[in-house]
């Protein structure tokens, strides 16, 4: 079986964004993230796995820039700031853990909605369509978010992200909320698009089913303070299909995943 | 559950006409028991007058009824109107500048527990008549606009609102796309409040009015006819009155429900 437990990313590439030694501190005094160092690599799919109070959520603000980190550096590849307002409107994408629509929008206003406000006038009509299509919610545009199911909602979401086509979709334990049969459905089509539109993904997830599913490749957190633990690749390859999740391969990075998250759960303890 | 489906329509259906014909039964036993004991009892008309006398005052009065009703509802409208305005600007204001909440809340607040009442003999001796009747509707009017599109900007998904801040929304955006959109129920809520009250504001500026000798809004003739002891008339001017508030109350349930029909969990149909 092609493991390889890592301690750095086995991956080629430059990274789109690294993370070197953040830490984020909270007013109450509760450190969050102890000293994260990340490198996310151009059109990979990368997950970070921990249980709830690691800081993945955090460590996954403070990339998008909706939290600034107490110490340490973000790094864009492009040397852009990572502040909300300049890094935001083009190069992410972000999913929250809710679908997060505007109740009193359609559908397709939702989607329009970032493209309205970085500005982006020209040719919306098409770009929204679009991307409802490759979530497959092309008859849905003029619907109510109340009118949808969980599922689809979560897909309006994910057509919200990519309708500026970011080169990086962030995404905050998307399919948390979702009943087994949608969240295993919204798997396959993530990946999917991920493989057809080559986005670079940082999915935040404490599944570790999910995230072996997903990823090429697992950060370990720890819990309190969020540290990363280790680094695993999944070097199954791709594309990955129900096939997968009954193979004996996928059982086995299963097994291998839950005891580093074990042993990091255990390590946090212990510090 | 195949013969489930249209039963549970049918049981849908008698409910509604349930609602809506159950406040009539119960408004023309009341008018037929008020009739009976005044009938039976003998009742003198300077003391209590039969449910026919009133109406039969009603059409005798109509045109001086009708002209003081008009008053009335200028008022009121008005005195709703600088409200709605007055409540939801400055709820806005207080939103986009902590200072200037926290400058003026404390005073909108000692606007809204003193009695209107006690304002209005005031506010008489201070304004012109129809400008003291006006501010009196709006006083009473403007509090719970304010506090409702104070909680309503404040309800705002946080997780919108960092979507906003991701895709370097500016604060002209985020108020117009994002808080005014989420406030809208409850702004809609404090309006449906605050019609009610811009009518009582209205009716006490006018009775503290009457007393001070001009007037012709439908409160000021209550006063008036009482002096007389034309019972009837108040009657029917209070029917008048009680009439306007509910026809207020629906518009505004109406206008209400159309706004939000598409989103709002509150006007999605009742699940019997």
């Amino acid at each position: 079986m092609p493991v390889h437990p890592t301690a750095s990313p086995t991956l080629s590439g430059t990274p789109v964004v690294a993370l070197d030694g953040v830490g984020k501190t909270f007013a109450n005094g509760v450190v969050a993230l102890d000293r994260l160092d990340l490198a996310v690599h151009t059109g990979e799919f990368v997950s970070l796995l921990g249980p709830s109070g690691c800081g993945k959520s955090t460590a996954l603000r403070i990339i998008a820039g909706l939290s600034a980190p107490s110490r340490g550096q973000v790094a864009w590849a492009d040397g852009g700031a990572a502040d909300a307002r300049t890094v935001g409107a083009h190069r992410i994408g972000f999913v929250f853990q809710e679908p997060t629509l505007m109740p009193w929008a359609t559908v397709a206003a939702n989607v329009r909605l970032p493209l309205r406000l970085a500005g982006l006038k020209a040719d919306a009509p098409a770009r929204i369509d679009a991307a409802l299509a490759r979530v497959g919610l092309a008859g849905f545009a003029q619907s109510y978010p109340r009118e949808l199911s969980g599922g689809m909602k979560m897909r309006a979401s994910i057509a919200r992200a990519l309708v500026t086509e970011p080169a990086l979709l962030l995404m905050d334990e998307p399919f948390a909320a979702l009943d087994e049969i949608t969240r295993f459905r919204l798997n396959n089509d993530l990946l999917a698009l991920w493989q057809s539109l080559r986005k670079t993904v940082v999915f935040v997830t404490h599944s570790v089913f999910e995230s072996v599913y997903l990823s090429q490749r697992i950060v370990v957190m720890t819990p309190r303070p969020g540290r990363v633990f280790t680094e695993l690749a999944i070097d199954a390859p791709f594309p990955r299909d129900e096939s997968f999740r009954t193979s004996a391969d996928y059982a086995g990075y299963c097994r291998l995943v839950s005891d580093a998250l074990a042993a990091a759960i255990g390590a946090g303890e212990g510090s | 559950m195949t013969e489930a489906g249209p039963k549970h329509e049918a049981a849908s259906r008698t409910d509604r006409a349930l609602r809506v014909l159950l406040p009539f039964v119960v408004l023309g036993l009341g008018v037929v028991l008020w009739g009976a004991v005044v009938h039976w009892r003998d009742i003198p008309p300077y003391v209590l007058p039969g449910p026919v006398l009133v109406f039969d005052t009603l059409v005798a009065d109509w045109a001086m009824l009708s002209e003081a009703l008009l008053v009335t509802l200028t008022t009121t409208l008005q005195g709703f109107a600088l409200a709605a305005v007055g409540g939801i600007g400055l709820a806005v204001l207080f939103n986009q500048s902590r200072l200037i909440e926290y400058s003026l809340y404390p005073y909108a607040v000692i606007l809204q527990v003193t009695p209107i009442v006690a304002i209005a003999p005031l506010l008489l001796v201070y304004l012109p008549q129809p400008a003291a009747v006006l501010a009196c509707a709006w006083i009473v009017a403007f509090f719970p606009v304010l506090a409702n599109t104070t909680l309503g900007l404040n309800s705002v998904d946080r997780n919108l609102a960092d979507l906003f801040r991701l895709y370097g929304a500016t604060r002209r955006q985020v108020l117009w796309d994002l808080k005014l959109p989420a406030a809208l129920p409850y702004i809609l809520g404090g309006l449906k409040i605050a019609g009610g009250l811009s009518l009582i504001g209205a009716v006490v500026a006018e009775i503290a009015a009457g007393s001070a000798g001009a007037g012709s809004g439908l409160a000021y003739r209550i006063v008036e006819a009482g002096y007389r002891l034309n019972i009837p008339r108040m009657f029917a001017a209070l029917l008048l009155l009680s009439l306007a508030g509910i026809v207020i109350f629906f518009a505004l349930s109406l206008v209400s429900h159309l706004l939000l029909r598409r989103w709002h969990e509150s006007a999605l149909a009742r699940e019997v």
